[in-house]
């Protein structure tokens, strides 16, 4: 539906986005992450029609929108800060965009009504955009965005600002609201949980190219270089050194395939570290001692000093006697080690 | 307690300013007209309204007034977008340059539009050298077209400094999320853009209606003798004729004429949006697509024809000499060749203008900060004080200074001969445009900022350093930089104020021109160029003051 | 939680806006210092005499008036007098100013008041009667009032002026008389200034009303309008706007002085062997300037010593070159490029004060509805 060919981007000699290519599928939802400046509200810009392309091709639906002004595309955005006519009320900005597209007045109306109904804010029409909450600000930006029915959604951080609770529950409503919109939708932020739990499809970005675009899981399991990895919070990165398909590592060595012989960066996963006690003198392990308990989010993690570094593994369930100071041996699970391609080999990440 | 003291000050200072300086004057003016033999005769008024040529003159002076702002506005607003929002090399110097019009004394500017409405124009010479010796020749000396061309001329600073000052500080994702929404870029200026620039584009036209609805100068010079405003036939009652109750009748219906339009102002004006501002230096980018860099050509190109071309004249005949050119203007100029109590000193008329302006400056901040703390209050105390502060924009000047040298040389305020009475009555002027000029800012400023300080630990004065000042400080600065500006331009009240050792450049540029001999025009000329320098430099120095100040508003 | 903290604060913007214009006080401005000193001799009631001795008096006067700096500095070493000047616009306008502040009048002496608003100044008693002793060396036919409530000082001549450069390529001869100004070969030539606006442009109209009499000059006018006048407002936009000699305009004839061609030598350099402008005889309006003293001054011996000082040779010698009017002094010399360049017509056209008085407004008021409305 959308494609975004080879686009470039460029204030004055900075390149801003420096040769894009991205697609957007038909109800899809493709998360941009990156980190702030690395062009990805650019992208998002120069979709829109707010920065001219210095190159590249921009099509939906088989149309090039180079030629269009921002006004004649069918994208919707919504900014960040939200960016409501502080001299409209709810109404007047939701039902803008219908009124710019020349609707009747019923219409407009109706369309308001539709996309307040949307994201829950039925009957607000009236009301001063000043004397909303933060969170109904952003839904109205948001219904605001979806008012004028896009083919294609895109939001710029849209919860950026937004406290956890609320950030959680508008993460459980949107892809209701996407789904029900049904357009395609791009999503630039620089929150992994946000691109991960909402996108079909995710980008990272960095300095104006995309590093990898790939599935939230693919992503996660199999990032494509170190920057994608430490950007999604993985940091369990070690040294080791491969001979036929072989890698020793400070757990022992363990099977890869597929690998050429010499050094290389092992992405150690979450999940690939466990408390096991059991565990023979054969099994790729270490053992350590705990240093403290950490929670994150609904997990509970063992914070293990072993060979020279922290490490972090899920604790055991259950009541646990596992004080600061204890000893324990870890196991490590070889298929959820990921092998990282060098710098040089970033180009050829896998889609 | 401290608080009923401050409200008091507050309110007080600008009130009693506009009481000594504004109401006394022109009150004891038009009472003196109206009691000619010692009593009350109101039979004049009937008289004079109904008289064909004084209703003649009413209605030629409004309607020049009206087209004039309407034209000012045309012109002056795309110039506001541009000189807020686009970069470019030379912003600064244009942002300057387009200010000094505004504070060039009419005498010089009408002469220098003579030169190029006439037949020997660049314009014409330019067409002639075009189309041949058969092309059209631009004559516009005399026509009204004149007088509206110099009105525009004189007040495009005052939509740009007022309009583009707030459009510098609009969130330009405002407009972004209008064009992604379906507006076209017409109707994000007229859905968007404009009600929240409307109060500053309102403030503009309210001050340009104002000075053009009191034009003299320009409508004597460049309108020919058949041409009056009522201004101009108060100057001529009140300083020729010695025809005061004349003179009062016009002075009462120009006073009526300003309070309507004052009104007709606040009702545009109601209740501001309260909008988020950013700092302007994030709101300007440079043009990008071709559309952009037209526009900026567009404007560019008016600004040189409707304002450099005529400064341009005026630096070229004070260069101009009979051997070419040369710099024999300026050291006649600097040399004492004439050895006399009121030859033109310019090093001490710029030191008077200076000094004068220095005060006048210091006057129109006290008394235009005090007005606009009130007036950001909500309350018809604050409105009223910021309309009535508006009046000597639209009263005479004849009215002002022949006022100031009736009432305010006896008890109770005696202050003949006294210096203070220049930097008041330019003052008088100024304290407008400090008003417009910080009311946005006071109004714009988030409370959240004043109680974050407080938490921190900030005693509430100072939260007011700390916060208040660095925000309202930079607009403080602006509304300094055109106060000082409107101050060492101004020439109506002044002249009738100035001592002769103590002469005013404008007034040196007037006493210049009043004498025969080419060499005394072409030091007027010189005297008028510098009067250009002192007040770009002022300006400019003090944009770049604020520029250098990155924050966000 | 509002509202105090606004008042607060804008209370402390108040008061330190306040406190800094209070602390600038102190620092020098101009004329401050020059009248604080003057102020404690004004206060002891010593005789008349001993306080000229140290005094500052006020000159109120018109925008062209100037004076050598070496010549009045000598008057303040011999008698003890500072003058402070103060001028007040045009002649008309340093007049009526006077007349509205007749009660507490802003200066002592004033000089400016010419014939054409003599009458004005003598009905509203603005002034003091003071004969000079310097007047026996005064040409009688300026002492217009027996009283001598004026004393006059200078005179000078308006009248038209042309560019002789103009005329001499055009080969047209010059007009000899105000009548052939109408002549068609003249049209389009003429810049004159609005009379309710223009000190020589309301001279200029007085030449025509005594030329044509009350009730031809407006006939006169009529033509002229027919003839493509232009009418001006002030001096300085007809002669430097309009007139071909000096500026950028394209009309050879124009109202000026009979001073403008010295001025214009005067003013050149290198000095030209011939004026560039001269002077059509047959059109000059004579003016007279007096000075008064003000009713209501509180220094009448300092203010009469000015008087004597106007009218001595130092000044008198002075005026042509600073002023460019002619002394009434019978015996000032005049300076060379006056002996030279200037002319003073032997039948100018000279109304009686009384006349101008009484007729002036209506005349002014008859001339705008037939030549500009």
């Amino acid at each position: 539906m959308l494609e975004i060919r080879d686009v470039r981007v460029h204030y004055g000699a900075h390149p801003a986005v420096d040769g894009v290519d991205l697609d957007v599928g038909e109800g899809e939802v493709v998360a941009v992450l990156g980190p702030s400046g690395c062009g990805k509200s650019t992208l998002l810009r120069a979709v829109a029609g707010l920065e001219p392309l210095t190159d590249g091709r921009i099509v939906l639906d088989g149309r090039d929108l180079g030629r269009l002004r921002p006004d004649q595309r069918p994208v919707g955005l919504m900014f960040q800060d939200h960016a409501l006519f502080p001299h409209r009320d709810v109404g007047g900005n939701v039902g803008f965009g219908p009124r710019m597209q020349g609707l009747p007045d019923t219409e407009v109306q109706a369309r308001i009504r539709e996309a307040l109904a949307l994201v829950d804010l039925v009957d607000t029409e009236r009301r001063a955009v000043q004397e909303l909450s933060g969170g109904e600000q952003q839904r109205v930006a948001l219904a605001r965005a979806l008012a004028v029915r896009p083919r294609l959604l895109m939001l710029d951080e849209p919860l950026g600002s937004l406290d956890r609770a609320l950030r959680d529950q508008l993460l459980v409503q949107l892809p209701d609201v996407f789904a029900r919109v049904g357009c395609g939708v791009l999503y630039v932020t620089h929150d992994q949980d946000e691109a991960l739990t909402l996108a079909d499809r995710v980008a990272v970005m960095r300095a104006g190219r995309l590093c990898q675009i790939a599935a939230p899981e693919v992503l996660w399991r199999r990032p494509a270089d170190e920057f994608v990895a430490r950007f999604l919070g993985l940091h369990q990165i070690v040294d080791a050194e491969v001979t036929a398909g072989a890698a020793a590592t400070v757990f022992g060595t363990i099977p890869v395939t597929d690998v050429p012989d010499g050094p290389v960066r092992l992405l150690v996963l979450p999940d690939a570290l466990e408390v096991a006690d059991d565990a023979g003198e054969g099994e790729p392990g270490l053992d350590g001692e705990v240093t403290r308990r950490r929670f994150s989010a609904d997990r509970s993690l063992l914070v293990v000093a072993a060979a020279g570094r922290e490490w972090e593994v899920p604790a055991p369930p259950g009541p646990t006697d596992r004080r600061p100071g204890s000893s324990v041996r870890l196991r490590l699970h070889p298929d959820r080690v990921h092998v990282l391609p060098g710098p040089s080999a970033q180009d050829h990440a896998p889609a | 307690m401290s608080m009923r003291i401050g409200r008091g000050v507050l309110l007080g200072v600008p009130a009693v300013f506009l009481l000594v300086f504004f109401a006394l004057p022109v009150g004891t003016i038009v009472l003196t007209g109206l009691r000619p033999e010692g009593s009350l005769d109101l039979g004049v008024v009937p008289r004079v309204l109904g008289d064909p040529v004084v209703r003649r003159v009413a209605w030629f002076t409004l309607w020049q007034a009206v087209a004039s702002t309407v034209l000012t506005l045309l012109v002056g607003l795309p110039g506001a977008y541009l000189l807020a929002r686009v970069k470019f090399p030379g912003r600064a110097a244009v942002r300057a340059a387009v200010t000094v019009p505004f504070v060039l004394p009419t005498v010089v500017v009408g002469s220098a539009f003579l030169a190029v409405l006439g037949p020997r124009s660049p314009v014409n010479t330019a067409l002639t050298a075009v189309f041949g010796e058969g092309a059209p020749s631009l004559d516009l000396r005399r026509t009204v077209t004149a007088i509206l061309i110099a009105h525009v001329f004189f007040n495009y600073a005052v939509v740009v400094r007022t309009v583009g000052g707030l459009w510098s500080l609009l969130d330009p994702r405002l407009e972004e999320a209008a064009r992604t929404l379906g507006a076209s870029r017409w109707q994000v200026l007229r859905e968007v853009s404009w009600p929240l620039v409307r109060p500053a584009v309102a403030s503009a036209a309210a001050i340009v209606f104002l000075f053009t609805f009191t034009s003299f100068g320009v409508v004597l010079i460049l309108g020919g003798v058949a041409r009056a405003t009522i201004e101009v036939e108060i100057y001529r009652a009140t300083v020729q004729l010695l025809d005061l109750p004349l003179a009062s009748v016009l002075a009462l219906l120009q006073l009526a004429a300003v309070s309507a339009a004052l009104l007709v102002y606040g009702r545009l004006q109601r209740r501001v949006t309260a909008q988020p501002l950013r700092s302007a230096a994030s709101t300007a980018r440079p043009p990008r697509t071709m559309g952009e860099r037209t526009f900026l050509a567009v404007n560019l190109a008016v600004i040189a024809v409707l304002l450099v071309l005529p400064l341009a004249v005026l630096v070229e005949r004070s260069l101009a000499t009979d051997a070419g050119y040369g710099w024999d203007h300026y050291t006649a100029l600097f040399g004492s060749t004439r050895n006399t109590v009121l030859a033109v000193a310019p090093l001490e008329a710029i030191r008077n203008s200076v000094l004068y302006g220095l005060a006048a400056t210091l006057v129109a901040l006290v008394v235009g900060g005090c007005a606009a703390t009130v007036a950001a209050r909500p309350g018809w105390t604050g409105r009223t004080l910021d309309r009535a502060l508006m009046l000597p924009l639209g009263t005479s000047a004849a009215t002002i200074g022949f006022g100031f040298l009736i009432a305010l040389s006896r008890p109770p305020v005696d202050l003949r001969g006294s210096w203070l009475l220049i930097p008041a009555a330019q003052a008088l002027i100024a304290v407008p445009f400090v008003v417009r000029t910080l009311l946005p800012v006071l109004r714009s400023i988030d409370q959240r900022l004043r109680e974050a300080a407080a938490v921190l630990g900030a005693p509430p004065r100072r939260v007011w350093r700390e916060v208040d000042l660095p925000i309202v400080g930079r607009a403080l600065l602006g509304a300094a930089g055109f106060s000082f500006a409107i101050a060492v331009g101004e020439f109506g009240a002044t002249v009738f104020l100035a001592r002769g050792q103590t002469p005013t450049m404008p007034v040196a540029i007037f006493r210049l021109l009043g004498r025969p001999g080419i060499a005394n025009f072409g030091q007027a000329m010189a005297m008028a160029t510098i009067l250009m320098a002192v007040t770009a430099g002022a300006i400019a120095t003090i944009d770049r003051l604020r520029v250098g100040q990155v924050g966000r508003f | 939680m509002r509202t105090p903290v606004r008042t607060t604060t804008a209370a402390a913007l108040a008061a330190a806006l306040l406190l800094a214009a209070c602390a600038d006080d102190g620092s020098p401005t101009p004329e401050a210092e020059g009248e604080v000193t003057e102020e404690p001799d004004e206060g002891d009631d010593s005789p008349p005499e001993d306080l000229a001795e140290q005094t500052t008096i006020t000159l109120v006067t018109h925008d062209s008036f100037d004076v050598g700096e070496d010549v009045l500095a000598a008057f303040t070493d011999e008698t003890g007098i500072s003058v402070d000047i103060a001028p007040a616009g045009d002649a008309g306008a340093t007049v009526n100013q006077a007349i509205l502040t007749k009660d507490d009048p802003l200066g002592d002496v004033l000089f400016g008041v010419d014939n054409t608003f003599l009458s004005r100044a003598l009905d509203e008693e603005l002034f003091l009667p003071y004969e000079s002793a310097a007047l026996t060396e005064v040409d009688p036919q300026f002492v217009l009032d027996e009283e001598h409530r004026v004393t006059p000082v200078d005179f000078g001549d308006v009248c038209l002026n042309y560019d002789v450069a103009w005329f001499e390529e055009s080969g047209l001869a010059l007009p000899e008389t105000l009548e052939d100004l109408t002549a068609d070969e003249y049209a389009g030539l003429l810049t004159v200034m609005n009379p309710a606006t223009s000190s020589p442009g309301l001279a200029f109209l007085l030449a025509t009303v005594e030329e044509f009499g009350e009730d031809g000059y407006l006939d006169f006018w009529e033509s002229l309008r027919d003839n493509d006048v232009l009418v001006t407002d002030g001096w300085s936009e007809a002669y430097y706007d309009e007139f071909s000699a000096t500026g950028t305009g394209d009309r050879p004839l124009v109202v000026s002085y009979a001073s403008s061609p010295p001025a214009e030598v005067y003013y050149a350099d290198p000095a030209p062997e011939q004026a560039p402008t001269g002077v059509i005889e047959a059109s000059c309006f004579r003016q007279v300037e007096f000075a008064g003293i003000l009713a209501g001054t509180e220094h009448e011996a300092a203010a009469q010593r000015l008087i004597d000082f106007l009218l001595s040779r130092e000044f008198q010698e002075n005026l042509p070159l600073t002023m460019f009017v002619f002394p009434v002094r019978t015996d000032a010399e005049l300076p060379e490029v006056f002996e030279e360049y200037a002319v003073v017509p032997d039948d100018a056209y000279q109304l009686e004060p009384g006349a101008i008085g009484e007729g002036r407004d209506e005349w002014i008021d008859g001339w705008t509805r037939t030549v500009i409305r």
